[in-house]
């Protein structure tokens, strides 16, 4: 048993997740994207590639969304303009209700992931 | 990312804020000042009559005849009865002759059921499938002639001093009492001669059941709060009916009737009860006092507030009688011979003139009986269908005619009646058509908020989300909640009533519980009446909360108390930011711009605080210090666009009253100042930020002129038009902006409370997409003039001054915000308009003026069962350019249908056109036009499939509609036609942005006479039917459908496009015409570019011009005429808006229709 590069990753990420976990409710976009982006770097770093997996269609999904966001010179996502119609607000909701989800299944995920690579290691 | 709150969450609620003690204000002239904390001052006036109006001077007139020798009625009564928007045929008559005396109520039955068999005779191929059509004729006589108990009512009611409207269409209605009161037995009986000899007012006791005991009492406390909403007529009354009174001398007059001077102007017509002299006197001054309703002349319209009751009330009051011409129709003329025109609406008038029973359903609950809530309810849907059948007695021989159909209401039958589209030409009205009237009881409707402010897609609620959506029709509100307004309730009172839990203001439509408790009908919560709501300054009695004016109107003002304020409230601020470049030079606008300035210097509304500032630029930017003290303006260039300052904080901004030497000094020099410039940059983007910066102290108003693509500096643009796609069929590309420089800019001047109005003049492609955006979000408004040129396109130019006119003396609002409330299960799903969105049910509205409208997009989200009412209240906080905070409350009643068939009875085709092309243009832009084209077919197609398969239980084969929804696919193909919305036409792109904007911001009948203009032949125009307006007769031509094939060499048309009139005339039209009209000698005379007609005296000249006076006279911008020569190039422009034919690139109706039913098998 040893603390691996890997279990850190996974130790950093549980941390990192309880954030999100509020993040998510919260929407605060940009830290919610950097702190997932982080992560993902991390873990493929420590070549964690299922966990990695795992997490990509995630990253994909923010990219696509920072890329396509309304708001065109500013780091925002969300278009003060039309974020108070009801169907972008619907949609925003939804949106942080999948991702609290998501990341509360993927903090037991990483709970385990880390005991597993202690354990293993 | 935008905090989507911005700094003051939610203004209209109670705001700690430091400051206020400016605020105070208000009270000095106004607040009562004898009668301790009960102060609701309470003010109408009545300017700038519509036509939709005119009946009521009417009722006026004729009444008081009648009533003369019952004497002791104060002829205030009739009652405005907004909803009804068209004269009763029966009152028109009346005046127009003027018998005095109406001998016996059997010659005017007499007359009456004339009326009644010629509508009925000449309608019948309108309103009724062919079959039903003859048997039209033999059942008159049971509309018409059931008058007995009505004039047996006559008989008893003139005792009970039966004044008001005897005009009353008393065939139409008792008619159908009869019918009803013998289905009904019990209840309704006692209710009976309340609506039926409704014109007296005094009947109200009745209603209630209270019995006849309390009669006197209630006549009187009737009469004095009905009076104050009947105040223009009554001034009117007074000039016109006794003539002997002086018109005029009325502040002193009014005076002696109530204990304090105050008191008298204010409560005036309390004193009233009594004596119908005095009724008229005193409540004329007491209508003058706020008037901050005659917008039309803005100068006087809120200096009445501050100066105080006396005199203003002799400018507003009864000193001119007849304000306007056409505001005053004294008499509306329905000959003997009445087109078949006016057949819905005339039938439809009635309800709403005959009278007022004026209960609110609280009060006919009566006081204290009814702790219970439920009991409303049945009241409500019991009465609403017991009225229904009333008015509309041949409505209801049709559906006899119909056969099986008689259990139904006969304004849904005419409503529901299928109309094969394929098969039916003829659908237009005869007249303009006016918005439905929801299905209420009389007295709730009558009210009900007018739907020119206010005006709901559906005018049946679906109960239901599923039922909606079976509907497949929008649920949408179209508001106008800053018109000018003819009349308009001013309340000064310390305490604004308002539902503790949601916040609504009390309203005509909440429930009184007992005395001393309400239950709001938005959210149902039961809140405590306060103390001083008990006492009723309009009786000055104690203990009638439900006869207070918020109760008694559903359109009512209040002026704020420092709860409402975040800061002091700003004074009144303008600032003109003028492109001077080259191109703007050659353009010539700032010329005219400087002389209508000039002008209007002194109309522009504010007080003393107002302040002007000026700021010019080309490449660089320049200001303008008008410091007083100062022997000439002096220009102050800065050069660094690229980190604009501002060069001196405290002479750009200026007083106007202080500096007004300079300001004239400087507009009289500026035209030539930068005659010589060779600049042909433009650095919008630095001079709007420097704009910012300077406005940013106080807030206010930034009207930027604008002649090309900004070229420098931070939101520079480039051209994106490609001229060649002009008019591809393909999507169309950059509708959207290119920069969100402008939009950032305008939510941070939304935020500072500066809104920006663009006037655009570019011959070139400007990219508007982008500049509009710094309008849209900070609430201003938008004006695009193509190709301006001062000598190449007079036409432009004539526009632009109007325009210009209009807007500098318009009305204006600052730092406003407007929340949107909805009965508990009702949401707001989406807003259109110019504004900021700050939550969900509240907009930011930087500035707020008359001339822009909004529209919101609703969901149902929770079932309405439990309720058979849905109330929508919209309110308005604003500062007043006279720097008062100020609420306009708006509330709109609507009924909670649960069955489909309703839904579609009440469907209002205007506005849900109106709403449909709102998500057209958001679908446009957010995703493609072809897309947002699709949509608009597809609605059309949903709506067919889907009332055939719910509703239409004929067999028929083709499209079949419900009649409400009969012109609904004309008035999509209108739109698809239209610049903002079509294909394959060329189009520039700045010409449909614009259209785009035209579409998210004006008022809903101004959008439609756009989308779908009014056209009528002017060449044979008789008087039948004829309006007659103090001494004007104005005919009322039948509208015609917009196909070439209406059109006759011969003739002379008119179509009334909204900002323009077009008449277009024929190859062969008769010498007459144009002799006497345009003052030519012959056709070929006409010169190409004609555009006014001249003043000539003869009687056609005058009846065409009376005509155009009138359709002009409730716009607020003043249209222009174009005369159009059948052989000129300029009749393209002219056949373009005949959108029932084909044209190049687009379908006919027919093909429409045929693609509809293609879709639709599909």
């Amino acid at each position: 048993m040893a603390f691996t590069f890997a279990a850190f990753c996974y130790m950093l990420a549980l941390l990192l997740t309880a954030a999100l976990i509020f993040f998510a409710i919260w929407h605060l976009v940009l830290p919610e994207y950097l702190i997932h982006f982080f992560f993902c770097v991390m873990f493929f770093c420590a070549a964690e590639w299922l966990t990695l997996c795992l997490n990509l269609p995630l990253l994909a999904y923010h990219v696509w969304r920072y890329m396509s966001r309304p708001v065109m010179s500013c780091p925002g996502l969300y278009d003060p303009t039309t974020i108070m119609n009801a169907d972008i607000l619907a949609f925003c909701q939804k949106e942080g209700w999948c991702k609290l989800a998501f990341y509360l299944l993927s903090f037991f995920y990483y709970l385990y992931g880390m005991i597993y690579v202690l354990v293993s290691s | 990312m935008y905090p989507p709150t911005g700094c003051y969450g939610a203004p209209p609620q109670q705001q700690s804020y430091p400051t206020i003690p400016a605020h105070s204000t208000p009270a000095p002239h106004k607040a009562p000042i004898t009668n301790s904390a009960h102060s609701a001052n309470y003010y109408q006036s009545n300017h700038q009559q519509q036509q939709h109006h005119h009946q009521l001077p009417q009722h006026h007139v004729a009444p008081s005849q009648y009533s003369a020798p019952s004497s002791s009625v104060p002829p205030s009564q009739p009652h405005p009865t907004l909803h009804s928007s068209v004269p009763p045929p029966s009152n028109a008559q009346y005046n127009q002759q003027q018998h005095p005396p109406y001998a016996t109520p059997g010659s005017y039955y007499g007359q009456q059921s004339y009326h009644s068999q010629q509508q009925q005779q000449q309608q019948q191929p309108n309103l009724v499938p062919a079959p039903a059509g003859g048997p039209g004729a033999p059942l008159y006589p049971i509309v018409s002639y059931p008058s007995a108990p009505g004039s047996s009512q006559y008989g008893t009611l003139s005792s009970s001093q039966s004044t008001s409207a005897p005009g009353v269409p008393p065939t139409q209605m008792g008619a159908p009492l009869h019918q009803y009161s013998t289905s009904r037995p019990a209840p309704t009986t006692a209710v009976q001669p309340g609506y039926s000899v409704a014109p007296t007012s005094q009947l109200g006791p009745t209603v209630n059941g209270q019995g006849s005991t309390v009669h006197q009492h209630y006549d009187q406390s009737h009469q004095a709060s009905l009076s104050y909403d009947s105040y223009g007529r009554v001034t009117h009354s007074s000039g016109g009916a006794d003539a002997d009174r002086p018109p005029s001398g009325t502040p002193s007059t009014s005076v002696h009737s109530s204990p304090g001077h105050h008191q008298g102007v204010q409560y005036g017509y309390v004193a009233n009860s009594g004596a119908s002299s005095a009724s008229a006197t005193t409540s004329g001054p007491a209508a003058a006092p706020l008037s901050s309703s005659s917008e039309d002349d803005d100068d006087d319209e809120e200096e009445d507030e501050e100066a105080g009751g006396d005199t203003s009330s002799s400018s507003t009051g009864s000193a001119s009688p007849v304000p306007n011409s056409y505001d005053s129709l004294e008499g509306g003329n329905y000959p003997d011979s009445m087109p078949p025109s006016n057949d819905m609406t005339n039938q439809a008038a009635p309800y709403g003139s005959y009278g007022y029973p004026s209960m609110e359903p609280a009060y006919q609950q009566g006081p204290a009986s009814h702790t219970d809530s439920s009991p409303s309810h049945d009241l409500y849907s019991q009465s609403s269908y017991q009225q229904y059948s009333q008015p509309f007695p041949n409505l209801s021989q049709l559906s006899a005619a119909l056969g099986g159909l008689s259990g139904v209401p006969e304004l849904e039958v005419e409503a529901l009646r299928p109309v094969n589209l394929l098969q039916e030409r003829n659908l237009l009205p005869p007249r303009p058509l006016e918005a439905p009237e929801p299905n209420l009881s009389p007295d709730l409707k009558k009210v009900n908020c007018s739907p020119h402010t206010f005006r709901c897609t559906l005018t049946s609620i679906p109960q239901t989300q599923a039922l909606l959506n079976k509907a497949r029709l929008p649920l949408g509100l179209l508001l106008h909640p800053f018109r000018d307004l003819q009349q308009l309730p001013v309340i000064t009172s310390n305490t604004i009533v308002r539902c503790r839990s949601c916040r609504t203001y009390i309203n005509p439509f909440v429930t009184f519980l007992d005395q001393r408790r309400w239950k709001c009908n938005l959210c149902y919560r039961v809140n405590d009446v306060p103390d001083e709501f008990m006492y009723n300054p309009v009786t000055r009695s104690y203990g009638e909360p439900h006869k207070r004016p918020e109760v008694q109107n559903s359109t009512v003002e209040f002026i704020a108390s420092s709860d409402y304020m975040l800061r002091p409230p700003q004074p009144a601020a303008y600032l003109f930011v003028l492109d001077v470049s080259h191109n703007a030079v050659e353009a010539g606008y700032l010329k005219y711009f400087c002389e209508l300035l000039l002008d209007n210097l002194d109309k522009l509304p504010g007080d003393t605080r107002t302040r002007v500032g000026f700021l010019t630029f080309d490449n660089t930017i320049h200001f303008y210090n008008l410091q007083e003290g100062l022997s000439q303006p002096q220009m102050l260039v800065v050069s660094d666009i690229d980190d604009v300052f501002i060069p001196s904080h405290d002479s750009l901004m200026v007083n106007l009253k202080e500096s007004k030497e300079l300001v004239k000094d400087l507009l009289t020099s500026l035209p030539a100042m930068f005659s010589q410039s060779r600049e042909t940059h433009s650095a919008l983007g630095p001079a709007l930020q420097a704009a910012f910066k300077l406005m940013s102290p106080t807030g206010g108003r930034v009207t930027v002129f604008q002649t090309q693509l900004p070229t420098l500096g931070a939101g520079a643009l480039q051209s994106r038009e490609d001229p060649n796609q002009r008019s591809s069929t393909k999507g169309v590309q950059h509708l959207g902006p290119a920069t969100d420089f402008y939009k950032k800019l305008a939510l941070d001047c939304s935020g500072q409370q500066i809104g920006v109005d663009l006037f655009l003049l570019s011959s070139q492609y400007a990219d508007l997409a982008s500049l509009s955006c710094i309008s849209k979000y900070s609430a201003g408004s938008i004006f695009y003039y193509p190709s301006f040129h001062y000598i190449h396109n007079p036409a432009q130019l004539e526009k632009f001054q109007r325009d210009l006119e209009r807007y500098f003396t318009r009305k204006i609002g600052f730092e406003a915000v407007m929340r949107i409330r909805c009965t508990k299960g009702l949401s707001i799903h989406t807003f259109h308009g110019n504004f900021f969105v700050r939550s969900t049910d509240l907009l930011s509205l930087a500035n707020v003026n008359p001339d822009s409208a909004f529209a919101v997009q609703m969901s149902i989200e929770d079932s309405l069962a439990d309720s058979s009412l849905a109330c929508f209240q919209a309110a308005l906080l604003y500062t007043s350019s006279k720097g008062k905070r100020r609420i306009r409350v708006h509330t709109l009643c609507l009924p909670v249908v649960n069955q489909l068939s309703d839904v579609y009875a009440g469907a209002d085709v205007q506005a849900v056109t109106c709403l449909l092309a709102n998500m057209a243009i958001d679908r446009s832009i957010s995703s493609s036009l072809s897309d947002a084209r699709d949509a608009l077919v597809n609605a059309v197609v949903d709506l067919v499939s889907a009332y055939k398969s719910n509703v239409s239980n004929l067999q028929q084969s083709g499209l079949v509609v419900p009649a409400a929804m009969r012109l609904f696919p004309v008035y999509i193909l209108s739109l698809l036609k239209q610049k903002a919305l079509r294909t394959g036409t060329s189009t520039r792109l700045d010409e449909r942005v614009f259209a785009m904007c035209e579409f998210k911001t004006q008022p809903l009948q101004q959008l439609m006479r756009m989308v779908h203009p009014d056209l009528y032949r002017l060449d044979n125009m008789s008087d039948q039917g004829a309006l007659h307006l103090n001494d004007t007769v104005v005919p009322q031509p039948h509208l015609l459908h917009l196909s070439a094939e209406r059109l006759s060499r011969d003739g002379a048309f008119l179509m009334d496009c909204g900002y323009v009139f077009y008449l277009w005339i024929g190859k062969c039209c008769s010498e007459v015409f144009i002799r006497d009209v345009l003052g030519c000698p012959n056709y070929a005379s006409i010169p190409p570019n004609m555009s006014h007609i001249p003043e000539l005296e003869t009687p056609l000249s005058e009846r065409v011009r009376a005509f155009l006076d009138w359709l002009q006279d409730n716009r607020a911008f003043s249209s222009m005429i174009h005369i159009v020569k059948d052989d000129a190039s300029a009749k393209a422009t002219f056949f373009q808006h005949l959108v029932e034919d084909r044209s190049e690139s687009a379908s006919s109706y027919y093909e429409f229709l045929q693609h509809i039913q293609q879709q639709m098998s599909k």
